[in-house]
């Protein structure tokens, strides 16, 4: 379903990204690990282009995009297809969290507000904040805030969503709402590609599992394989040292 | 205070206001509208670095607030004549006051739409809005929010500089003053009073602020 091919990406003169492929198919759960500065969030970035890659093609429903050079109208389709959670969950501020949730439908799909209000209030419930609709992020918790950021990008039914270490912003305790939402949504089928230190996570609901360091995959699996026996020394080292917590 | 000071107080307090009602309010009130359309305006260019127009909008900045305001009346008012370029006194008014008053709060919006974080628009683009969506409906509500302050104050500043006007002779509230003042001279008694209308006005500007702050802190959880 999403398939991207030899990903470049610097900054000024630091590579970040130096030939990453990887491939996710409808309903997989990919998780995403590596030591911080492995270019994990850039990639992930750069698959929804709010990073412009270097060089690099990407596949999505069978339509090729040279990621460098990708149009207006291109990033504009793909967005429609795609939902992005973020680790600092970027609610807008200046809306309720039904509001944050209607507010694309409303304005990107032009949705009449009822049919949206409707498709938004099913979202929070699914996400266990609808007694909270009314409220404004800064009333809300970090993992609430999260889980309506989670419910934003359901609201939309996308193809695939992003989600960029969704809890490494949160105290453990709200870490644990946040991943149970994203297990069920794992477990209803919804494709999800996952940037995360979340270990328990990696292991036991994702389906897929990358490893990279230094701006390339190392090495990429099921879970069952990754965390079983994985084949580098590095991923070794590095699955050994994390999976303690 | 003998009967006649009071007599020409109260007979002046009406001749003062009037025109604080018909021209200095008006001016403040236009030239304040027109004034926030063109420092949107501005500030959006130079926000999203559009090349040229960036440039051009540096270089009004510059200009308007390198230079007096009376020399800015003075060139439009009494210069462009020269140029064939004829305005009614008011009008030029509103003219410069819109273009000065544009160019500084033209950087206060600047600096507010600077204060937005970028996760914002990013979550706007991911959403599928594109940045002329997000900017009217996510990024400009928030950063009016932190501007409202800084853009009361200059609204409180404006009023109190059209008083600049009498000099171009559009009849407001300090030009009506001075005109009782040539037939009664009382110059200690009717300056304080036309600095009291100011002060009234200013006061309800800042009363006005307050509304407004209060109202605007719904979604910022900042108590005023």
């Amino acid at each position: 379903m999403l398939e991207v091919r030899d990903v470049h990406k610097s900054f000024g003169s630091l590579e970040v990204l130096r030939g990453v492929d990887l491939t996710v198919e409808k309903g997989d759960v990919v998780a995403i690990l590596g030591p911080s500065g492995s270019g994990k969030t850039t990639l992930l970035r750069c698959m929804n282009f709010l990073e412009t890659a270097g060089s690099g093609t990407m596949r999505f429903d069978g339509k090729m995009f040279e990621m460098a050079r990708a149009s207006r109208k291109d990033i504009a389709w793909l967005r429609k297809r795609t939902a992005f959670v973020f680790q600092s969950y970027n609610l807008f501020r200046n809306k309720t969290a039904l509001q944050n949730v209607t507010e694309g439908l409303i304005v990107a799909r032009r949705m009449p507000r009822a049919e949206a209000e409707a498709i938004a209030w099913r979202a929070l419930e699914k996400v266990g904040m609808s007694d909270r609709g009314a409220h404004y992020p800064h009333q809300l918790s970090g993992g609430q805030q999260q889980r309506v950021a989670i419910a934003r990008a359901i609201a939309a039914d996308p193809e695939i969503i992003f989600f960029d270490e969704p809890t490494s912003a949160l105290d453990p305790e709200l870490t644990g709402e946040v991943l149970a939402v994203m297990r069920q949504l794992a477990e209803e089928g919804m494709t999800m590609l996952v940037v995360t230190h979340e270990m328990g996570f990696a292991r036991n609901v994702s389906s897929q599992v990358i490893f990279m360091e230094n701006g390339v995959v190392v090495e990429a699996g099921t879970s069952a394989q990754m965390f079983g026996s994985p084949r580098q020394a590095r991923t070794r080292a590095f699955l050994h040292t994390n999976d303690q917590n | 205070m003998d009967q006649r000071l009071i007599q020409i107080l109260l007979d002046s307090f009406w001749k003062i206001l009037l025109p604080g009602l018909t021209a200095t309010i008006p001016l403040t009130v236009i030239a304040f509208s027109c004034a926030m359309v063109i420092a949107v305006a501005t500030a959006m260019v130079q926000f999203a670095n559009l090349r040229g127009l960036k440039q051009l909008a540096r270089f009004y900045i510059w200009v308007f607030r390198g230079t007096p305001l009376l020399v800015q009346l003075f060139v439009v008012f009494y210069g462009l004549p020269k140029a064939g370029i004829v305005m009614d006194p008011f009008p030029a008014a509103v003219l410069v006051f819109s273009l000065n008053e544009g160019a500084y709060c033209a950087e206060t919006i600047r600096a507010a739409l600077e204060s937005v974080p970028a996760g914002q628009l990013e979550a706007g683009y991911c959403v599928g809005m594109s940045w002329m969506q997000t900017m009217r409906r996510i990024i400009l509500p928030q950063a009016m929010r932190t501007a409202f302050p800084p853009l009361s104050n200059s609204v409180i500043a404006m009023v109190k500089d059209t008083s600049l006007a009498a000099n171009i002779t559009v009849m407001e509230m300090f030009k009506a003053t001075e005109q009782i003042n040539a037939t009664v001279y009382e110059p200690l008694a009717l300056y304080i009073e036309v600095g009291l209308i100011y002060l009234l006005f200013s006061t309800v500007l800042t009363k006005l602020q307050q509304v407004g702050e209060k109202k605007l802190s719904v979604y910022s959880g900042q108590e005023v």
